[in-house]
């Protein structure tokens, strides 16, 4: 079965998605970053539906899908904000509330 | 008809949430109407349920009213019920009767007052909170009453509250009175714990069964019962609140700190009388305690300048009697003087108010005089309160109900001949500072000039009053003058009647009453000689003269106040200014660690969301590892 | 079967290591388009159709249009960056990614060989019947989830714009 390996795959991508939302300052950057780690959190789900045969897995996917899609329109919101008054995308830069 | 009894209590009730919720919209017309409308019709339903409590009286002696389940828990259970009997009709009757024509009298006292609504629904809450405390089956809804008027008594004290003086006057009889009703308090947990009820009856059938007399537990919960009492009464020693308490529109002082509230604690001790006859000795400390304060608060009223203090003064005084009446056993006679005295002293009341109205809010004795040929309605109407009051023989209610209490304290097994004598010392007191305020007010040259006498509105209701301040001792009247009981003979189906001592002949009762009229006609006399312009010492004694030290102990009612701030208020401050006791160390120290720990903290809250997220993460693997473990 | 698995698995794993690491915004955004794809091939083959098709849809499409809007708004930002998007170079990578992603579909279409994944209709029976029974709170969270998303942007949007004028 494929479902171990699809489980490590899961694994790397999240990984990879928290070293990028680690490592980058822009913030356009650590929102794809924050894309990828809710891909594999995705693919962990249909990998464990695909093991026991249950289509619970996808469901998971379908809600992970829309709460991508609310999660994104919202961001990018802010994104554009942010870059307007702040005339920046770098992150650490919107320290305000800083304690 | 007698089912209509929940009427009585609903219908203030209701025109308070009426007032309260729209009197904002209303014209002063309708707030008038609806404000005297509520009482008015409580005092007819009263009327109706009286007629219907009288059709079936000796056989069925009380009638008991259940409308709902107010507390239902495990091991307890407290209804909104209601228990009609004598006692209860009668303090209703006043409660609404004189209510109904004090709120009459006040819709043309107050009428320029802004907050007319405010005044209103105050009262009508009153009026609602005083028949639940009377009509109240158990002792818990009868303490949702007491601390009900309690609250009116506040809210009306200090209804001018935009002067700082009057607010701090309201707080003071909210806390000299929150002493007694914690008391009371107390006791109800005491008879909660002992009977597992709170049942007025059931409460007092089980301590007589339970207690023997004298018994430590009944003496314990008699006292505390006798502290609420006190502290609600403005006894010996919470007494300090009243004089104070003047600071209230006076139709309020009339209602609230003259006829009916005042004598809840009267009210309460004649309800629970089984219980105080199981502790004779709190009975026997409630009529030394009595004296006292009669004595004190009628030889403070003689040197007030203050009409209205003077006044209520004369109520601790009459207040007294009553208490001394409850203490020798007299129940009968002590309910008796509250309905004199709650016709007269209502009377007197409003007549001051009245003068007090139509001489622009001047209160000063001294700046007033001559006012007989001004205000002759008020002036003769006070005159018949103030004879009452002094009990002037024969003619007036007030005599008949003192010499009930007198003849009671001769003649009663539980009493001593000084307490009769000191009772019949303050009659003579009595009489001298009613009539010094007669002679002040009414007698003399002008001082200031009055504008004319009050309207309709306000003089009916002291028309009323003066009839019944007159005619109402009639239905008790001594063996030897015409032996009516139709009083005693009522009330003796709720409270058990005066024990005698043996021996007590009528020769002797015919003494005693002409030493009760020697007394009071003394009094008056003295006052005439001393006060009465023209007179052998009135002409010398018109000036303000009160710089002798005794006469500023007298006026501040013999120090109490001073003597309360020196032992309570300011040691309480000074420990409260105190800033390096222990405790407070203790909390500073907490203080110190909270914002130290928050010192730290805030570190970690850099603002950059990356940090957030890498904390997260190290927590989430953190989780896992534990979870691994 | 499973060589086209792990084929696929390395491509997504290519991909997202040039999102995390490149410094141009419109060239993370093809590669992340290309490890959706990829993502997407991985479904399928899991068995997981529905899944699959919807990837390709509402991430590789809707979602991703998103981002490239806002990387069209943030200009003046992105300005210095314009000319080498231009370069064919940037295509370079994504291209042969997909390419190959492109030979394993052709592969699988060629040889028919989906025997556990066929569309079969009991399976999205089975996902519609248990989405609108058991998990019927969970997709009226999801639309209570949208709602708020939706207000969100437009007030956020709205903002900006009405700010941006007066500026």
């Amino acid at each position: 079965m494929l479902s171990t390996p699809a489980l490590v795959l899961a694994i790397i991508l999240f990984g990879l998605g928290l070293i990028g939302l680690l490592s980058r300052r822009n913030i356009l950057y650590m929102l794809l970053s924050l894309e990828i780690m809710l891909n594999a959190a995705a693919l962990a789900f249909i990998a464990g539906g695909a093991r026991w045969g249950q289509v619970d897995g996808e469901i998971m996917f379908l809600f992970i899908l829309t709460l991508a899609a609310a999660e994104v329109s919202v961001a990018l919101g802010i994104v554009l904000q942010l870059s307007y008054r702040f005339r920046t995308l770098d992150a650490d830069a919107f320290c305000e509330m800083r304690g | 008809m007698i089912s209509l009894l929940w009427l009585i209590p609903a219908l203030p009730l209701a025109g308070f949430l009426l007032l309260a919720l729209c009197g904002g919209r209303l014209s002063r017309h309708h707030i008038a109407w609806v404000g005297c409308g509520s009482v008015g019709t409580a005092a007819v339903t009263t009327a109706l349920v009286a007629a219907d409590f009288f059709r079936g009286f000796p056989t069925r002696e009380s009638y008991q009213q259940t409308l709902w389940n107010w507390i239902d828990t495990s091991g307890m259970t407290v209804g909104i019920s209601w228990n009609l009997d004598a006692l209860s009709l009668l303090m209703v009757t006043v409660i609404t009767g004189i209510g109904f024509l004090i709120h009459l009298y006040s819709a043309e006292y107050m009428a320029h007052d802004d907050d007319y609504a405010r005044f209103f629904a105050y009262m009508n809450l009153f009026v609602a909170a005083m028949l639940t405390l009377v009509l109240a089956d158990n002792l818990l809804l009868l303490y949702l009453g007491w601390e009900g008027v309690g609250l009116c008594s506040y809210l009306l004290i200090g209804f001018w509250y935009r002067e700082p003086e009057y607010g701090t006057a309201a707080q003071k009889a909210f806390i000299v009175t929150r002493i007694g009703d914690t008391a009371l308090a107390i006791g109800l947990f005491i008879l909660f714990t002992q009977f597992k009820t709170l049942s007025i009856q059931q409460v007092q059938s089980l301590a007589t069964e339970a207690w023997p007399v004298g018994s430590n537990l009944a003496m314990i919960v008699a006292v505390l019962f006798l502290i609420g009492a006190v502290g609600k009464s403005a006894q010996l020693p919470l007494q300090v609140w009243l004089p104070d308490a003047m600071a209230g529109p006076t139709p309020v002082s009339a209602l609230i700190h003259a006829a009916t509230m005042v004598t809840a604690g009267v009210y309460l001790i004649a309800r629970m009388h089984h219980l105080f006859e199981l502790a004779p000795m709190v009975q026997e400390g409630i009529a030394v305690l009595g004296l006292v304060t009669l004595l004190l608060a009628a030889t403070s009223a003689l040197v007030q300048q203050d009409i209205k203090r003077v006044l209520a003064y004369s109520t601790m005084s009459q207040i007294g009697y009553m208490f001394l009446a409850l203490g020798v056993g007299a129940w009968s006679a002590a309910l008796f003087h509250f309905l004199t005295h709650s016709c007269f002293k209502a009377l007197l009341f409003l007549a001051a108010g009245s003068v007090i109205h139509s001489l622009h809010h001047e209160q000063n004795i001294f700046k007033m005089g001559g006012l007989r040929r001004h205000l002759p309605w008020t002036f003769w109407t006070f005159l018949i309160g103030a004879a009452a009051m002094s009990g002037v023989p024969l003619i007036t209610s007030g005599f008949y109900s003192k010499d009930w209490i007198l003849w009671s304290v001769w003649s009663s097994p539980l009493s001593h001949r000084w307490i009769w004598f000191g009772a019949l010392l303050g009659a003579m007191l009595t009489g001298l500072y009613s009539f010094r305020l007669i002679f002040r007010v009414f007698f003399g040259e002008v001082r200031t000039q009055p504008t004319s006498e009050s309207g309709l509105a306000m003089r009916l209701p002291l028309l009323v009053l003066a009839f019944l301040a007159l005619t109402v001792g009639f239905l008790e009247m001594p063996h030897t003058l015409g032996n009516i009981t139709l009083f005693s003979h009522y009330l003796s189906h709720a409270l058990p009647t005066t024990a005698l001592l043996p021996g007590m002949e009528e020769s002797s009762e015919v003494r005693e009453q002409l030493a009760v009229t020697v007394a009071a006609l003394l009094g008056i006399g003295l006052a005439a000689l001393l006060f009465l312009p023209g007179s052998l010492f009135g002409a010398r004694r018109t000036d303000q003269s009160t710089t002798h030290p005794s006469m500023t102990l007298l006026q501040g009612g013999w120090g109490f106040d001073r003597l309360y701030d020196r032992l309570f208020v300011r040691p309480w401050f000074a420990i409260t200014r105190n800033s390096s006791d222990m405790v407070d160390r203790g909390y500073e120290w907490l203080a110190v660690c909270a914002e130290s720990c928050h010192g730290w903290l805030s570190h970690t809250q850099t603002g950059q969301v990356r940090w957030y997220a890498a904390s997260i993460a190290v927590g989430t693997l953190m989780l896992l590892g534990l979870f691994a473990m | 079967m499973e060589v086209l698995f792990y084929i696929a698995a390395a491509v997504t794993v290519l991909a997202t290591l040039r999102v995390i690491t490149h410094v141009h915004a419109v060239h993370a955004l093809l590669y992340l388009v290309v490890a959706l794809i990829a993502l997407s091939l991985i479904f399928y083959l899991l068995g997981a159709q529905f899944a699959a098709a919807l990837e390709i849809i509402i991430y590789g499409g809707a979602i991703m249009v998103l981002f490239i809007f806002v990387v069209m708004l943030l200009g003046p930002l992105a300005v210095e960056q314009e000319r080498t998007w231009l370069s064919p170079s940037a295509w370079v990578g994504p291209s042969i990614l997909a390419l190959v992603l492109l030979g394993e579909v052709g592969y699988l279409i060629a040889s028919g060989d989906h025997p556990t994944m066929a569309v079969t209709e009991p399976r999205q029976k089975a996902i519609s019947i248990a989405l609108y029974g058991p998990y019927i709170i969970g997709v009226e969270l999801a639309s209570m989830l949208l709602l708020p998303g939706l207000i969100g942007a437009y007030h956020l949007g709205r903002r900006l714009s009405s700010e941006a004028r007066s500026c």
